[in-house]
Order: structure tokens, then sequence, then C-alpha cells
């Protein structure tokens, strides 16, 4: 679904177009870079809890928010397992480098994407979301 | 959208290995689990580490997992996929890791700089869009919109980019004699015939890259006014040959070959020809007429093929590897290309490792390091403790690099000094275990049965020095067949038509020149040190240690071996095949050979 391929069969007459291309299929190529240096992970548990709780729509969220503003150079989706707070989940952590590591619960799509415009993008925590915030018993 | 990429090698050496097998497994396991529209399996060109084939890299955490076997297709994708936990016990693992290794990590990559080989591995072969948004085609369409050929020429020429074919001549001042010849029909050729044993870079670049051959040998002919290329590639490189006619028809179809390129109005095409396999096709006067559908046969030169080349026509020719310098020099400048490697080898090489080393495949590194840190730091060591004798660059052509000269920085100029040459960049390691001697002759071996014939000193030449050879070797070597030897190879030397014949005495002569001892071994004390000649060893049995168990004598395909239960055998040296195989079965280390 994301090979669209508008142009296809089309003769190129321009560098603009070249260009088109290059712009099209940048980010699945930047998604293969290993250069991770930099790169705030975001870590989406996927163990069975996860999953269980909804943790793949969450994952999904933020890798097509990324990848739909050109982020991919600078933040890394990425899955991880059980961190052993199964009710808790889905649970999401975001490690940036040179900062304490941020981690969010209970997540859900919506807040993944409050989570992905205010803390990713803009640089602030969501309180509200993380473990800190909620009691654990 | 998808999160995650599987890049699965679909090289030669992984592709023998299994790795179609494990795309399809993947693409079913991926179904069945309901992830098809999260992660994306692409079947990409060779990442180098062939030894470690079928090799699995998982993006974007960059998981690199090797010697996948179909099998564990299922794990992979409901483990690390699914929920996102890596199977440790797939990744590949240097002495003893600990979590997800990265690619870049590992110390076989640390090393290396990428140029040649920049997309592969990376990016899908069969996609020109993968190879565009790697900025494919914009040397192309800098080159086309805004530079004059000459100015082409200049960049080449001002990066000190030298042939990476074998002799190492620089490819501006080739592009420059064809420039300059005066003529309305020109060809540009690119020169896929990849032949020394053991050497297999090209045909990585091919099945991995292989719009970046097409992209330069494009940007070649706007600068030496040419509109038709040709590649020769041999036909028993099936997958390069599949991945550079697909490449062609995507190039063709978004008209990046063709008429009026760019709206430049430049035109030009390419097509493939199959060579059937002859090492002196390899040479550029033998390829072109082999091309031109003639026997394939080296002719003297001049005239050059820069002045009379294909079909009569001035032409250029250049390896695969060189070609795949060619876009990135234009894009980032000739100053960036000469500031990697020596002095006056610019730019990386690349190098099939093969032989006694641990990390058996292709590493590309600056120009300048040395065989030290290629074998121990990049190639891993030598397997089995075993100590390094010598490292045998640029095949049939080449020589060898003694333990001595390991710290040599490696470039055309040194290798030569030293005896031997960078050739197209085969480099097998030797250890102990081999016999300078026998390595000699397997090279001549190659050479006698791929001379083509046509000139004296190498088709007899040769064939008389391989005589000598096996004479030394069984044994029956004199000093005055060693001062033969040595005479008849610069002889060859100085009269043979081509570069075949005018190197091929060099394992020779590299050989004696450091190991002279190994040959007197062989002709003063009949011995082989070695102890790979046959007919200088015989396998005995020690009686104090040997406990009578019967095993070599069950195993013995010759009946060599007799005894009795519990008492020492002894081997009839009269019916010994000396194949080892006693030595072998023995478990009290009761069998040596001498």
């Amino acid at each position: 679904m994301i090979c669209r391929r508008t142009d296809e069969g089309e003769k190129m007459k321009t560098l603009e177009e070249l260009k088109a291309i290059r712009d099209r299929m940048k980010n699945q190529i930047e998604l293969r870079d290993d250069n991770n240096e930099g790169r705030i992970r975001v870590q989406v548990g996927m163990a069975t809890c996860g999953i269980a709780s909804g943790a793949r729509p969450v994952l999904n969220k933020f890798a097509e928010l990324v990848q739909q503003k050109d982020l991919t150079n600078k933040i890394l989706v990425t899955q991880t397992g059980c961190i052993g707070l199964c009710q808790y989940e889905p649970i999401v952590e975001v490690l940036e480098p040179g900062k304490p590591k941020v981690t969010y619960v209970k997540m859900t799509p919506e807040k993944a994407e409050e989570v992905f415009e205010q803390h990713l993008v803009r640089g602030q925590a969501i309180g509200k979301y993380t473990l800190a915030t909620q009691d654990i018993k | 959208m998808y999160r995650s990429y599987v890049l699965v090698c679909g090289g030669t050496g992984c592709t023998s290995s299994g790795s179609l097998k494990i795309i399809e497994r993947m693409k079913d396991e991926i179904k069945r689990v309901g992830l098809q529209d999260e992660v994306n399996v692409v079947e990409t060109g060779c990442h180098g580490l062939c030894a470690l084939g079928p090799i699995v890299v998982v993006y974007p955490e960059g998981t690199f997992y090797s010697l996948v076997k179909v099998e564990d297709v299922p794990e992979i994708v409901e483990e690390h996929l699914l929920k996102g936990r890596p199977v440790k016990r797939l990744i590949y693992d240097e002495e003893s890791s600990i979590g997800p290794k990265s690619l870049t990590d590992t110390d076989f990559f640390k090393k290396q700089y990428r140029i040649a080989l920049r997309n592969c591995g990376v990016i899908n072969p069969e996609k020109i869009d993968e190879y565009i948004a790697r900025d494919g085609y914009e040397a192309l369409g800098k080159v086309l919109t805004s530079m004059k050929p000459q100015e082409v020429i200049d960049i080449i020429t001002k990066s000190g980019l030298r042939g990476r074919g074998g002799a190492g001549f620089p490819t501006g001042k080739k592009w420059q004699f064809c420039a300059n010849v005066p003529s309305d029909i020109k060809y540009v050729c690119c020169n896929a015939d990849e032949g020394d044993p053991g050497a297999f870079m090209d045909r990585s670049v091919l099945e991995g890259d292989p719009h970046a051959v097409l992209e330069a040998m494009t940007i070649a002919g706007y600068a030496i006014g040419s509109h038709q290329g040709y590649i020769y590639v041999r036909a028993e490189y099936p997958i390069a040959v599949k991945r550079l006619q697909i490449a062609i028809d995507q190039a063709r179809e978004y008209n990046l070959l063709g008429k009026d390129i760019f709206g430049s109005g430049f035109d030009f095409d390419i097509e493939l020809r199959l060579g059937a396999g002859a090492f002196v096709c390899g040479e550029e006067t033998a390829l072109m007429t082999s091309i031109e559908g003639k026997r394939g046969e080296p002719r003297p030169r001049p005239p050059f093929p820069a002045v009379k080349g294909l079909f009569g026509q001035p032409s250029i020719l250049n390896n695969v590897e060189t070609w795949a310098n060619v876009c990135q020099i234009i894009l980032r400048g000739s100053d960036w290309f000469s500031a990697i490697g020596t002095e006056k080898s610019k730019g990386t090489k690349v190098f099939a490792l093969g032989g006694k080393i641990h990390n058996t495949g292709l590493v590309e590194i600056p120009m300048g390091t040395t065989l030290r840190e290629i074998i121990e730091d990049i190639g891993g060591g030598i397997p089995n403790g075993k100590k390094f004798k010598a490292a045998q660059t640029g095949g049939p052509s080449g020589g060898c690099i003694p333990a001595e000269k390991m710290d040599i920085p490696i470039d055309y100029d040194n290798l030569i000094s030293i005896g031997s040459m960078m050739g197209s960049g085969g480099l097998i390691v030797l250890d102990e275990d081999n016999c300078m001697v026998d390595i000699a002759k397997f090279f001549l071996t190659f050479t006698v049965g791929e001379s083509c014939g046509k000139c004296t000193p190498c088709r007899i030449g040769t064939k008389r020095m391989l005589e000598i050879l096996e004479k030394i070797t069984k044994g029956k070597g004199t000093m005055d067949d060693l001062k033969k030897l040595e005479d008849l190879a610069y002889y060859i030397k100085d009269n043979a038509l081509c570069g075949l014949g005018q190197t091929a005495p060099n394992p020779v002569l590299s050989t004696m020149r450091y190991f002279k001892d190994e040959y007197l071994a062989h002709i003063q004390d009949k011995h082989c040190p070695a102890g790979v000649c046959k007919a200088l060893l015989s396998y005995n049995i020690d009686p104090n240690k040997c406990k009578g168990c019967t095993l070599c004598a069950k195993n013995c395909p010759a009946d060599a071996i007799s005894g009795t239960v519990r008492n020492p055998h002894v081997i009839d040296q009269s019916k010994c095949v000396k194949c080892g195989t006693c030595m072998d079965k023995c478990r009290f280390g009761a069998i040596y050979k001498k």
C-alpha cells in the first residue's frame, strides 16, 4: 500500500520528477539506517500482555506518525518485551540521549498521538500519562 | 505504512544456502500472524558476511541474524516481529556479546568504509525507486543538466580514481584519451567478467546495486560522446544477469536510459553481452573481441581501445567496482574522494576474503589499511589457532604477502613493490598448513587451463613451468629446475601478448622470493614442510601412543593398516594412498605425518 507508483510507466523528464520519487521513498529507506546515534528511541512493550491490552495499534500509530512527519532519521520506533508491569500495559518508553527515561503507561493510539506531538516533536513529556503519576500498588 | 523492514540477503552466497526459501516462509508467517501491513520483507544484495549466510537484518533496530534456517523463521516472526523480543540465539555474536547486536556495531563492519558497496544489503536491487531514494540517478541528472563533458572528466581525473580491475590505470585519463579521439561512434563498456578464483566483489555490486553501474556508464557516455554501452557479464552469474536486465528495463521505463534523457537531448542505451566464462575475456582487447561475436582472444596494443576498440571505434572499458565509485564522486566531489586513501591510491577497495579466515566474505576498506587490520580486526583472525603464513592477492596474476609485510599499508604501488598486485581484489589467507609450492602450482594450473593459446610464451611457457612445479612437488626437482623456472618466468613476463601471460608467472616468482626455503626443502630434503605434497609425506603410527583400538584399520580405504587388537598397528607405506583418514579417526593422536 505504501508503494503507490502513480507515475509508473511515465517517462521522467526533469530532476523534479526524480526528486518526487526520492521524497516518496525516503522514509522507507531511512528506516534502514544503522546510525542510531542521537536518535530518540520509542520502545513499545510488545509481550503477550502488551499485545493483549492493545500495544499494536499504539506501535503502529507511532511508526505512522514518525514517517508521515519525516522524522525517521531522528526517532526510532521499536518494540521491546515485557518490563514486568503487565497491568499498566500498553507501556511506551521514550529514551532520549542525555535525558532520563520517560515511561508512559496504559497507552492508546489517541494518547500516542498526544505524546508524539508534545513530547517527541516539542520535547515536553506529558506527566499525566507517565508511570510516576500513576499509583503503583 | 510499514513500521519494520526485514532485509533478507539475496546474493549468490546466501541464495545457495537457502535464503529464497526463507523469504517465502517469512512472507507466509508474517501473513499468518497478520503483520503484512506492518512489516515488509525485502530481498537485498550481499552484506559481505557470506560465511554466516543466510543473513537476515531487521530494521529499525538493525538486528543482525546469521545462519538463519527456514525452521527459524516462525520464531523470528512470532518473537521479534510480533512481540519485540529479538531471537538471541540467532544474533550474530562476536565472542560473547550480550543483547541485540546491530550491524554497524560489529568489528566486521566498524573498520569498513562503504562506497562501492553502499547500497548492497540496504536496498532491494530490483526496485529502481529504492535506488533513487538513496540519491540514485541524481549524479546523472546533475551531469546532464549542469555540466559540460570536459567538466565530468576533470572531476574523475582530479579524484584520483584508478581502475579497480587490476592494473590500476587512472580512470579519468582513460576517459580523456577516448574523449580526445574524434568519432561519431564510441562505446562505453563494463567489464563484469570477474574471473579470479575466489573473487566475487563485482558480482555482489551487480547483484546488490545494478543501477549504480548503469548510471555511471551513462555519465561516462556523456563525458566521452558515446551513445551505446555494453556490459560483458559472465553467464555463470545468473542472479547478476537477471537483476541487470531488470535494472535496464526499469531505467528504460523511466527514460533514464533511452532518448533525450532528462530532456537534455542526450541519448544512451545499454545492452548485456554474456560471456562463457573464459578467464582471458577479462583482458580488455579479448573482451571487446568477444562482444563483437568473435572468439575471445587478445590482440597486441597499440592501438589502444581508447583509439580503436569495440567494432574498431574508440571505446572505454572499466570494471564494475570502478563504475560503482563514479556516481558518488560526481555527487560528493573529487576532494571528498581524494581525501580517502593514500597519496597515489585514492578511495576504497573491496576485497573478497577467503581461505583460512574467520569471516569469509566481502569487505570494503579505505586504501592504506594494513593487511593486519583486514585479517585480524575485520576478518576475525585465523581459525583453529593456526599461524598466519601469507595472504595471496591478485589471484593468478598476483602474489603472496608474507607475515613480515603484514603492516604495509595496502595500495596499488605498495603491493607491486612487494611483488604482488591489487588485482580485482581476491584476498586468500594462507596458514601454516598451506604449502607455498602447492599454491604456486594451483594458480599455474589455472592459467595453463585458461591460456587462450594465441601466443607461444603463454601457451607453451606456462605449461613447462607447471611441469617443473609438478616435478618439485613430487620430490624429483633439482636445483637446476629452480633456475630454469625462474628464467622461464621472466621470459614469459617479458614476451607474452596480454596481461594473462605477462602476469601468469607472478605466483611462482613471489613464492620463490618469500618462501625459497620451502622450494629448497622440496628439492634438497625431499620434504614438504606443510605436509601437503602427498608424494613427499608418509603417515606413521607411534607405537607408544597406539592402543590397538583397530579404528584406523577399519576406516582405511586401502587396507594399508595391519595389527591385532590391543597391539600397536603398522601402516604399509606401499599400500598407503595418503588420504589422512586414519589420522582423523585416531582418538589417541598416535598417527603423525612426516
